[in-house]
């Protein structure tokens, strides 16, 4: 198969979920079954072609990139610049492929889960509609080879993830929650955006080759490595707010509000790694310092939400916030330069995450059935202090959602220990060669978590004895298109499918097909190469695979002593440690946080803001208003009062003066010669006088 | 290039045929309400036939601004001849008319906006006829402002377009009507002396030469031709004004960045400000959106706000590159300012439209922040911005009068859960919100990321600050979604219905249009383009080295 074919099969891929979404907007409702088998079929013909085009790439151009570039705003001579075209390039290299198909293996479980779990729902085709939307976007950030369609891309999975989390949206949390995500999102996307300008104005394109070539050619934002290292940390802003790293990690435990087969797509297995996959796409252009950030953050997001996790009783809390924490293992990874390992979690971590939601769901759906039939209206449905006991009634939701909790414990054959083993041999190689010993310590000891607080929850679901004898044989396995999704998802958690050595995957095909890429910016600036650290990493692997056993080992043993055995007190626990505890339920007191000051803040002040608008700048243009009217008012009285009344004044006294001596005017000569002698006689003693 | 029909040309078509509409609706007796509505609408429509042919011919490879060869459709005859008034001079003032790829945006968008606010005034049943006459003669005042080219009959146009605004608020408004009517007046007034001031202080600075045949020789043109027998007079035109040669030696505007240049560049420079509003200009505009009805706010959002930076690019830009280029910072911040500063009052309000007047507010900043920038990027983002405001925020004017019609109430929190009741109504307003909000995928976002593109360039620091908008953006556009669409349908509403053929028919077209140029912005963004370049080369040239290291 030709590269020309091969990124056409791609764009098929790409549209037909758009197609999907179209036609079920508008056609949907009137289809029969409202246009479920629609959307769904599409979603397996996509997934079918991707796993053709994976192949093909894999063994007929496994070195190659297949691009197709759409000029699509043409701008010609700019002054200064010369012309610029911004292109929707797509672009198929290995990482693409397999992220591909990556995203329709859960997309399309997701379409056939969704048949049995949204039945009845209210908005049974819109929601199929948005899902097909979803993955449009979704699969437009994973071809994209350039940082505008990506950014575009990047968008619109938010306000996807936005409506689907919203889809109950008669329930006021689940439209906060909706909003909540797409803010915080958005803050970091006001980084990605910056990122993405300096790059555009540096290199007058959005082209990540292009950008990767002038930068080869020591060419740097505004000439400085201050600016370099900032751009690489702005655009990985984008990836934490997508991927839900601290501090916007606050979105996605809310974001569990939507629909849990959405919440496996979206926040679990796709939308949520694209910040991952982001960080793989841009790695190239990270500096040292930047990677130092990256890794950073990785460990204190993993460490914080790992945490919380254990403190948690919903069951669809506790995976969200194991989601945090891996995801934050795969930023570590890639962090620290574990590139493979870092983007190969993203793989295995996708299958059997979206395996624990779905599981959640078919948990969750058999727990509303048996709750609905005996008129409990009160009891919740996801707390899994209600559960317990459920592996007898739901044997294959049970044995896959074992499955899926070994894979993410990093238990021995399951593809989750291959992919862990290597990033914890990262940190380890990274701890050695920097000195930043943290890294691995907080590695470890979240493995640890991890393996604890998993099991914690299988053990109080699915173990024990049920907390309801009554509703326990109301509760029913789940439809067989919910259960085989769970079958498929668990058969891809074995090794065997990304290795053939189950303790080593350095030479399975993943490691073969996504290879660290060499880093584009001065030597001067960059981490270890790729050599010099794949060497450290070989070195540390026998190690961390002793490590990581042991930890996970240790973690899954507490949780059975203490949730199975009874041997250790978690009330106890809680109760001696009660501030931490406290802490933990809190969620360490994020929200709470930014509640106060930044959406409070934004609050008061956008209201003082409106006080000044109305009562200032308003109250200024209405003073001057007031001002001219009462200027005009005054020189209207002055007008009529002063000039006017001098004028009237001046008449009035001369017509006073005409009275008066009006008198003097008899007409007779007799009184002239009077008044002319008499003025004589007085003028006459007036001079004698002076 | 020339077009012309029965010997008249297009643009002196565009822009009278709304005031034979007004004589004819005139003549129509006052009872017949339908023949009334219908005949306006029959004339908004052919001009928007015609505008649609105008933008089909329009040759994309000429730049314009300040060649009167790169203007199309140019239409040039003698309108004032007065042979010689005392110490005035002779003055001679043309009936010029033309446009470029700056001007020819917005001839579209100004037939798209009248046609669809005469649909919206459906729903108007106060004396019709007076009505739809001072609609029809608003929309000829503004046709003409985007295709004069010759100040006074600039001038003539944007003080016709005061006068019915004026009624069609204060006759038709809403209870406080009068106040914002006056408000709207004596603010604009206020500009229109200012701009008047400019206008005749560069009168008395250009001079040109004209043969007894009324045909006008810059001074360069002149001392190359040749030509005998011509005598210099002063001029109105405005691609003379453009040309520093034409400067009258020792008058008041004579020279290059002289504190008289930077004056009457600030006369109109509020002139301008007060119209597009930029902060602290800006308090007019809630009022008179507020107590509009819903066909004058779509015109007013939709055209009436783009003069003032239609104004800034076609006249002070080019006339006064110098001061552009010194005062351009300021004029960037004052974008930066309106932008979050109208974002954040948006945030707090509680009527609908007010909520949305704040919100142009903020997205005209954004055209302000790229024009300022200098760049073809941010100038290209700004105009389409223009386009695109126009159209998203008719939208979001329509879409508040669909419920108000309704619901005789306009307090967002009165509302909610209309999506189950109002299915169709939800969907062109999702699609709005999205495009206000700068979804990918909506016309909006590739503006916004256009002129975001272009003022980074030239101004770091301020750019940053101004894409906070995009946080704060999504924030209060989201909040009122959910105000207004989600949540639980109080038992008031249940009575509501959802869109009739009209109104669906209005938002749907522009939504279509929102979409198309979301998807595939190059047609509209072609058209401006080279214009935009020459723009930017005409800034760029005026006379200082040191313009791409302004930060």
């Amino acid at each position: 198969m030709s590269s020309e074919t091969l990124i056409h099969l791609s764009l098929a891929v790409l549209l037909l979920p758009l197609a999907g979404f179209v036609l079920m907007m508008f056609f949907g409702r009137k289809l029969p079954r409202q246009g479920d088998w629609l959307a769904t079929g599409i979603s397996t013909v996509a997934l079918l072609i991707s796993l053709v085009v994976l192949y093909q790439k894999l063994t007929v151009m496994p070195g190659q990139e297949a691009v197709l570039n759409f000029p699509w705003i043409n701008m010609h001579n700019l002054p200064g610049i010369g012309p610029i075209t911004i292109v929707l390039g797509v672009g198929l290299d290995n990482l693409a492929a397999i992220m591909m198909v990556v995203v329709m293996i859960i997309s399309a479980l997701v379409h056939w889960f969704s048949i049995g779990y949204m039945e009845g729902d209210v908005r049974y085709s819109r929601y199929f509609g948005y899902l097909g939307l979803f993955t449009f976007s979704m699969l437009t950030i994973v071809l994209s080879n350039n940082l505008f369609l990506l950014y575009a891309g990047w968008e619109l999975v938010g306000i996807c993830s936005y409506l689907l989390i919203g889809h109950w949206y008669e329930k006021k949390s689940a439209s906060n929650a909706g909003i909540k995500a797409f803010i915080t999102n958005r803050i970091g996307d006001f980084g990605f955006l910056l990122g993405m300008l300096i790059f555009f104005t540096t290199f007058h394109t959005f082209g990540l080759k292009e950008i990767f070539a002038g930068l080869q050619s020591g060419t740097l934002p505004y000439g400085s490595e201050g600016w370099m290292t900032a751009a690489g940390v702005l655009i990985f802003c984008g990836a934490v707010g997508k991927s839900a790293q601290f501090p916007l990690h606050v979105w996605l435990p809310d974001a569990m509000e939507g629909p849990t087969p959405v919440s496996a797509l979206i926040h679990a297995a796709t939308m949520v790694a694209a910040g991952v996959y982001l960080i793989a796409r841009t790695f190239p252009l990270m500096t040292a310092e930047a990677l130092l950030v990256i890794a950073y953050i990785g460990v204190i997001t993993a460490f914080i939400s790992a945490t919380i996790a254990i403190a948690q009783n919903d069951i669809k809390k506790v995976l969200a916030y194991s989601t945090i924490s891996q995801l934050g293992y795969m930023v570590m990874g890639l962090g620290v330069g574990a590139y493979t390992a870092g983007f190969f979690h993203l793989v295995t971590h996708a299958m059997f995450k979206a395996g624990l939601f779905l599981g959640s769901g078919s948990v969750i759906h058999a727990m509303h059935h048996a709750l609905h039939e005996q008129h409990d209206h009160h009891t919740d449905a996801q707390d899994i202090r209600n559960m317990g006991g459920l592996r007898e009634r739901m044997p294959v939701t049970f044995w896959t959602f074992l499955m899926f909790t070994l894979a993410i414990s990093g238990v021995p054959l399951t593809s989750g220990f291959l992919s862990k083993d290597e990033i914890l041999a990262g940190t380890l190689a990274f701890g050695g060669m920097t000195g930043h010993v943290v890294v691995p310590i907080v590695a470890f000891l979240v493995a640890g978590l991890t393996a604890f607080y998993m099991f914690r929850l299988v053990i109080l679901t699915f173990l024990g004895k049920h907390q309801d004898a009554a509703r326990f044989p109301m509760v029913h396995e789940t439809r067989w298109v919910m259960t085989v999704p769970l079958i498929i998802l668990a058969v891809l958690s074995f090794f065997a499918f990304y290795s053939v050595n189950p303790f080593n995957a350095s030479s399975g095909w993943i490691a073969h097909a996504v290879q660290r890429p060499e880093s584009v910016v001065p030597a001067s600036l960059a981490a270890a190469d790729r050599e010099t650290f794949g060497e450290a990493l070989h070195h540390e692997h026998g190690l961390a695979m002793v490590l990581s056993l042991l930890v996970a080992g240790i973690g899954i043993l507490v949780a059975f002593a203490t949730y199975y055995w009874k041997r250790i007190s978690a009330e106890d626990i809680a109760h001696r440690f009660a501030p931490v505890h406290r802490l933990l339920l809190n969620k360490w007191g994020f929200d709470d946080l930014y509640n106060a000051a930044v959406i409070g803040g934004t609050i008061a002040f956008s209201r003082m803001l409106r006080w000044f608008d109305n009562m200032i700048i308003d109250g200024a243009v209405n003073g001057t208003g007031w001002l001219t009217r009462g200027t005009s008012f005054v020189s209207g009285k002055f007008d009529t009062i002063v000039v006017d009344g001098l004028v009237n004044l001046i008449a009035y006294l001369s017509g006073f003066a005409g009275l008066v001596f009006r008198k003097f005017q008899t007409g007779k000569v007799q009184t002239y010669i009077f008044f002319a002698v008499g003025s004589m006689l007085v003028l006459y003693f007036v001079f004698r006088m002076v | 290039m020339e077009f012309t029909l029965l010997g008249i040309g297009i643009l002196t078509w565009l822009t009278f045929l709304p005031v034979v509409g007004m004589a004819i609706v005139l003549l129509l007796p006052k009872e017949g309400k339908d023949t009334i509505r219908w005949t306006s609408l029959a004339f908004t429509a052919l001009q928007l036939v015609l505008a649609v042919v105008l933008v089909l011919r329009f040759d994309r490879t000429l730049a314009g601004i300040n060649s009167e060869a790169g203007m199309q459709f140019v239409e040039k005859a003698t309108w004032i001849d007065i042979q010689s008034v005392a110490w005035f001079g002779r003055v001679h003032i043309e009936y010029f008319l033309g446009v470029d790829g700056l001007s020819v945006a917005m001839v579209l968008l100004t037939a798209l906006i009248s046609f669809i606010a005469t649909i919206s005034s459906w729903s108007i049943t106060k004396s019709l006829k007076g009505y739809f006459a001072l609609l029809l003669l608003l929309d000829t005042g503004m046709m003409g402002v985007f295709v004069a080219l010759d100040f006074f009959l600039f001038y003539v146009f944007w003080e016709v377009m005061l006068l019915p605004m004026y009624f069609l608020i204060g006759v038709w408004g809403g209870p406080r009507r009068e106040y914002a009517a006056i408000k709207f007046f004596l603010y604009t007034l206020l500009g229109s002396v200012l701009m008047l001031l400019a206008m005749i202080a560069l009168y008395f600075s250009t001079n040109v030469f004209i043969d007894p045949a009324g045909v006008m020789y810059s001074i360069t043109e002149a001392a190359k031709s040749g030509v005998q027998g011509l005598e210099k007079i002063h001029t109105f035109n405005l691609i003379a004004m453009m040309d520093p040669g034409n400067m009258v030696p020792g008058s008041l505007l004579a020279g290059w960045g002289t504190t008289w240049r930077y004056l009457a560049y600030g006369a109109l420079f509020i002139g301008f400000a007060i119209k597009i509003p930029l902060f602290p200009f800006h308090t007019w505009l809630p009022d008179a959106h507020v107590e509009a009805p819903t066909p004058i706010s779509v015109i007013l959002a939709g055209v009436l706000l783009k003069m003032g930076a239609y104004g800034m690019l076609r006249i002070s830009f080019p006339v006064f590159p110098d001061a552009m280029r010194h005062f351009s910072w300021e004029l960037a911040l004052l974008g930066v300012i309106s932008m979050v500063y109208g974002a954040l009052v948006a945030m707090a309000q509680s009527d609908f439209k007010k909520l949305i007047a704040y919100s142009s507010v903020s997205h005209m900043g954004i055209v302000v922040l790229g024009m300022a920038s200098m760049t073809t990027q941010g100038m290209m983002g700004a105009v389409f911005q223009m386009f695109n405001h126009g159209t998203i925020t008719a939208m979001l004017f329509l879409i508040v009068g669909v419920i108000y019609d309704r619901a005789h109430t306009r307090g967002i929190d009165e509302f909610g859960g209309l999506m189950n009741k109002m299915p169709r109504y939800a969907a062109v307003m999702t699609i709005a919100f999205f495009a206000a909000l700068g979804l990918p995928g909506l016309s909006g976002f590739i503006s916004e990321a256009l002129s975001l593109l272009g003022a980074f360039q030239t101004f770091r620091t301020l750019t940053i600050i101004g894409a906070v908008t995009i946080v704060l953006t999504a924030g209060y556009m989201l909040w009122v979604l959910q105000r207004v669409f989600l949540g639980s349908l109080p038992e008031k509403w249940q009575g509501l219905t959802d869109m009739n053929g009209r109104e669906t028919f209005m938002l749907a077209t522009l939504a279509v249009i929102v979409i198309f140029l979301g998807i595939y912005p190059s047609p509209m963004l072609d058209l401006m383009n080279v214009s935009m370049s020459s723009l930017a080369g005409i800034l760029h040239q005026a006379g200082a080295p040191a313009m791409m290291g302004l930060q």
